[in-house]
């Protein structure tokens, strides 16, 4: 009896990874993907860069604010029109990627842009002096320079994700938070709990120990 | 080479008040030449010194190279006059976390050169500023002098008609700056590039320019051979910059002795190579003391300040100082 839980636990803690894996996996690469350059769209957007233009760096900026102050299960229910749309159902962790990525795209967007302005106005001066194509300067100057940051707001996003993963379980989501949810608190197995958040803080640190190593081997500042 | 015409560049701030950094500068830059601006912190010499690339548009008068009016160039003509348009900052502006070789094959990139000319070229700039060595090395593990010769070798890298720098050696020791400014001279005499060196010290104007322009208050107040410009400066406050360079501050005690009889003498230009103090003790019945002095040179012409006690009777003494005054550019009795 007591081995069959064993194992029965096993196997559920190994599919809730999965979901979870697979739930982070697809918000952190649409956050690349769309994340990356809406960012990069409200820096060079700023007042004194190359794309000055305060109307579209105010709206890029608003909507990146609409998004992250809603609280993430309002975002969860709201977007479900939207998630059936593009997937097709409202459960299951692809669904649950859907709200996932939309809250990880807005949150990286704004990192981003901490990064970038972090990065010496001096070297974006001398690149343009030199005659570098705004594109250049964008790839070879912005984007290296900024590539430290850019890896240490990809890990806190990560870390964020894995805990807004145990939210989509309210739609079905699954993954490591939701089963946490399940066991230990509607089924009073405390055990259960316990080791899913002893998991989930080794899952955090391997994460953020890793992230920090790859911003730290970059950086050459 | 380059030609300012009543240039003026006015800023409006945040707080809505309008600066004019820049006040209706008409200037003239020839070809070949090391050109100082020079002038306190404030007087517009960097806003100056950035119209003749644009990082700084003009917002009256027109600028001209080479006989080019290049005041409105915008888009791809505005980046092939940078291209020929080096330039040197004080925080060297290399990018961080690329190699001293990829920091200069970015600039080479940027014109456009191919990977062979790259390969070709960066090892050649940075063996002209002696950093060879240090082609894998990152910004961060170069000394600020090293960082520097790294901005000059990236600057000189598409072989530029134009070198602008933007107080070069501020940021760096005596010594260092002494090298970089050999540096810079080397570059300028081998390379015949046209420079612009904006410096708020008179020493670095001193040790290599030509020609110097002095700005107070976004004006330029007075422009000249730098040898002129030190040997006798016409503005107020050209003299108040000059004159550190050469006012002697004599012992309190000598100042307040008053029986005996002190004269300053300046000399300029090559009259200071003359033996005119043997020839004057031998002509004259006089003492003479030397108390003070200091020769400098000055694009290798000589200015020199001596404070003489001349001793014997009077006639004599008077005598000695007409004579004096023949042959020095002058003599001056203090606290006669």
């Amino acid at each position: 009896m007591l081995s069959l839980s064993v194992t029965g636990l096993i196997t559920d803690l190994i599919k809730a990874f999965m979901e979870t894996f697979l739930m982070c996996g697809i918000s952190i690469f649409i956050s690349i993907v769309l994340g990356l350059p809406l960012g990069l769209f409200i820096y060079i957007t700023r007042e004194g860069l190359f794309w000055q233009n305060r109307i579209l760096h105010l709206i890029g900026g608003l909507l990146v604010n609409i998004v992250r102050s809603t609280p993430f299960v309002i975002l969860l229910v709201l977007l479900i029109p939207v998630t059936h749309m593009l997937t097709g159902t409202t459960i299951g962790p692809l669904a649950a990627s859907v709200p996932l990525s939309v809250a990880a795209v807005a949150f990286y967007a704004r990192l981003v842009e901490g990064s970038l302005v972090e990065v010496d106005k001096g070297v974006l001066e001398a690149a343009t002096a030199m005659g570098a194509t705004n594109g250049r300067i964008i790839r070879e100057v912005l984007l290296v320079e900024a590539l430290p940051g850019l890896l240490r707001g990809l890990t806190v996003t990560v870390v964020s994700l894995v805990g807004y993963t145990a939210m989509a379980g309210i739609v079905g989501g699954g993954g490591v938070g939701d089963l946490a949810i399940r066991f230990g608190y509607y089924r009073y197995e405390t055990n259960v709990m316990i080791i899913t958040v002893v998991l989930l803080i080794v899952l955090v640190q391997v994460i953020q120990s890793l992230g920090e190593l790859i911003a730290g081997e970059t950086d050459k500042r | 080479m380059i030609r300012f015409e009543n240039i003026s560049v006015k800023y409006t701030l945040k707080s809505k008040q309008e600066v004019e950094a820049v006040r209706g500068v008409t200037l003239e830059i020839g070809e070949g030449e090391i050109f100082g601006i020079v002038g306190t912190s404030g007087a517009g010499k960097s806003t100056l010194l950035r119209t003749i690339n644009l990082l700084q548009r003009p917002t009256d008068g027109r600028i001209l190279i080479g006989g080019n009016d290049i005041t409105h160039l915008r888009g791809e003509s505005l980046r092939q006059l940078r291209l020929t348009t080096g330039m040197i900052f004080q925080h060297f502006n290399l990018i961080h976390n690329k190699t001293v070789f990829d920091n200069i094959a970015f600039a080479m990139r940027s014109a456009g050169k191919s990977k062979s000319e790259i390969e070709r070229r960066v090892p050649e700039v940075l063996e002209l500023v002696g950093l060879l060595d240090k082609a894998k090395s990152y910004p961060s593990n170069l000394s600020g002098g090293q960082k520097q010769r790294v901005g000059i070798a990236r600057s000189i890298a598409n072989d530029p008609q134009i070198l602008l720098c933007d107080e070069p050696t501020s940021a760096l020791d005596m010594e260092t700056t002494q090298s970089i400014l050999d540096l810079l001279k080397e570059i300028n005499n081998r390379l015949k590039i046209t420079t612009v060196i904006i410096s708020h010290e008179m020493d670095v104007i001193k040790k290599i320019c030509d020609k110097v322009a002095v700005m107070s208050k976004g004006e330029v107040v007075e422009t000249g051979d730098v040898f002129r410009i030190f040997a006798v400066p016409e503005h107020p406050f050209t003299k108040q910059l000059v004159n550190s360079t050469l006012d002697l501050e004599l012992p309190r005690k000598l100042n307040e002795n008053r029986t005996k009889r002190l004269f300053k003498l300046v000399y300029r230009g090559e009259r200071a190579e003359e033996p005119v103090i043997s020839e004057t003790v031998r002509k004259f019945p006089v003492d003479m003391n030397i108390l003070h002095g200091k020769i400098e040179y000055i694009a290798e012409q000589p200015i020199g300040v001596l404070i003489l006690n001349l001793e014997g009777a009077k006639e004599s003494v008077d005598s000695a100082v007409s004579y004096l005054k023949t042959r020095v550019a002058e003599v001056e009795e203090l606290h006669a």
